[in-house]
């Protein structure tokens, strides 16, 4: 089955006025269960848009979107994805626990439940420490491991993540990008991922999809097909190429 | 130690000009007393300051209580009914400009003149407005990702709210409390200058100073300081608790 499927989707923002902006026009795009698909393009070419609108944040102009076979909607309204953003977002009067706790909150888990969940997110993302702490008492990398933790703590079948690692020192988020390909690995789960990085795309995906703006489109896609996902692949010709590839492709599409 | 001894010293130095200056016949004692006849004072007529404290206080307080509570509760309507806060700010603007301890005289003829009422009204009412425009301030200020991460949840309406707006807003409800917890004893103090009991500071500080008997109107005064100061510090003490470490 199909994690996500796209199709013929347009969005016009302010539609009718004479500010309307073509934000995205003509998307198609599928990402299959389990698969890593990156977004990446320019300032304004509507990847964050495309985010949104597989996550029903905002609803398309023309199209349809639709998550593990039912309607965007209906998706969200059944937790059917987990997000994140650059900004970790965390409510900063919660405990790092709470705050993991709350998407398990709102799916009215009981209480053992919750805790197990949380110990077992907060496990995965190396924060058990932590669990007592309030946001503004860890760093930005840690703030933004909590938050990955959050979004994967209903076990969602998808994954949606707006430059997650965007606000990060580059250690600290290549260390995250090991994180995150570990627990995906770990738990199937399908990946819609937004970056301006090239070499963080390439490292993280199956598949990395080239955008350019005015209007927003899709120009290219690009397989990646490397053997392994550990720290030496990023010192390898493999890589180097690929990288090489989407760079081309950027630069044509812009 | 540091952050004290600063204030301490400066503070120590400006009592002793002060006293030099009256004591050497710069300013006739009855413009201004020496700091040690205000002492004196304050240690004959400590008891009648403490209980007229008490009294100021519980108007101060009575009012910091319900002009608080019906800020709170009217800033949540305000920012859940688009058409309550088109009309609430202006109208709010509007009745901050006036001078409510003006008030107080025609709130003092609508009730008995045993009552302590117009005293809470007027307390109440300045209370009011530093809290509702703070916490309205807060309820609207929300984070576009934790709106984003809700709407994720499929959360809205009253969960939103309970989850995220309150809490959300505290930080700006403290805001406002400090504010007005300062402006309630001033009020109620203030608003005994126009008749009714005698039985507040207010009351006392003017007719201390109708008997020319200054250093014991500025002993009332420094009791009114160090009541209005503990309100602030009670509010600012309440606020370390509630809040996470982080937010303060």
């Amino acid at each position: 089955m199909t994690a996500v499927s796209v199709s013929g989707v347009t969005k016009t923002f302010n539609e009718g006025r004479s500010d309307a902006v073509t934000a995205l026009s003509d998307i198609d795009l599928t990402v299959a269960e389990g698969e890593f698909v990156s977004l990446i393009g320019p300032s304004g070419c509507g990847k964050s848009t495309l985010l949104r609108l597989i996550g029903d944040l905002v609803s398309p102009t023309a199209g349809t979107v639709s998550v593990a076979g039912r309607s965007a909607r209906d998706a969200r309204l059944r937790q059917g994805y987990g997000i994140a953003f650059q900004q970790a977002g965390l409510f900063e009067w919660r405990t790092v626990r709470r705050n993991v706790a709350l998407p398990l909150e709102l799916r009215k888990l009981s209480r053992s439940a919750q805790r197990a969940r949380v110990d077992e997110m907060l496990g995965l993302v190396g924060l058990s420490d932590f669990a007592e702490h309030y946001p503004a008492q860890l760093s930005g990398g840690m703030q933004q491991r909590v938050a990955i933790a959050r979004a994967l703590a209903v076990h969602p079948p998808l994954l949606l993540m707006d430059e997650p690692f965007g606000a990060l020192d580059e250690m600290t988020r290549e260390r995250l990008q090991n994180e995150l390909l570990r627990i995906c690995g770990a738990t199937g789960t399908s990946t819609v991922f937004v970056t301006h990085s090239i070499s963080e795309a390439v490292f993280l995906s199956n598949r990395v999809v080239v955008m350019s703006p005015r209007p927003g489109r899709i120009t290219a896609t690009v397989d990646i097909d490397l053997p392994t996902r550990d720290e030496s692949v990023r010192q390898s010709p493999d890589f180097f190429g690929f990288v090489t590839l989407v760079r081309k492709s950027l630069r044509e599409a812009a | 130690m540091k952050r004290v001894l600063p204030p301490l010293v400066v503070g120590l130095v400006v009592l002793a000009l002060w006293e030099l200056t009256v004591s050497l016949g710069r300013i006739a004692p009855f413009i201004l007393p020496a700091p040690s006849a205000i002492g004196h004072e304050l240690l004959v007529q400590r008891g009648n300051i403490w209980s007229a404290a008490l009294a100021s206080g519980l108007n101060a307080l009575v009012g910091l209580a319900w002009g608080s509570v019906a800020g709170v509760l009217l800033a949540m309507a305000a920012s859940r009914f688009r058409l309550l806060s088109d009309v609430s700010v202006p109208v709010a603007a509007v009745l901050n400009a006036l001078p409510i301890i003006a008030l107080a005289p025609i709130l003092n003829n609508m009730f008995e003149s045993t009552s302590s009422v117009p005293r809470r009204l007027v307390a109440g009412i300045i209370v009011f407005f530093p809290v509702f425009l703070n916490t309205l301030r807060g309820l609207r200020e929300v984070d576009p990702v934790h709106r984003d991460l809700m709407t994720s949840y499929a959360a809205s309406g009253w969960t939103f709210t309970r989850l995220v707006r309150l809490p959300g807003a505290l930080p700006f409800v403290f805001t406002g409390l400090r504010q007005a917890s300062s402006l309630a004893v001033i009020a109620a103090v203030v608003a005994e200058y126009f008749g009714g009991l005698q039985n507040g500071l207010g009351s006392r500080i003017t007719s201390a100073a109708a008997f020319t008997a200054y250093p014991r109107a500025w002993a009332f005064v420094v009791g009114a300081c160090v009541l209005g100061l503990v309100f602030y510090l009670v509010t600012l003490l309440l606020e370390r608790l509630v809040l996470p470490p982080s937010v303060v």
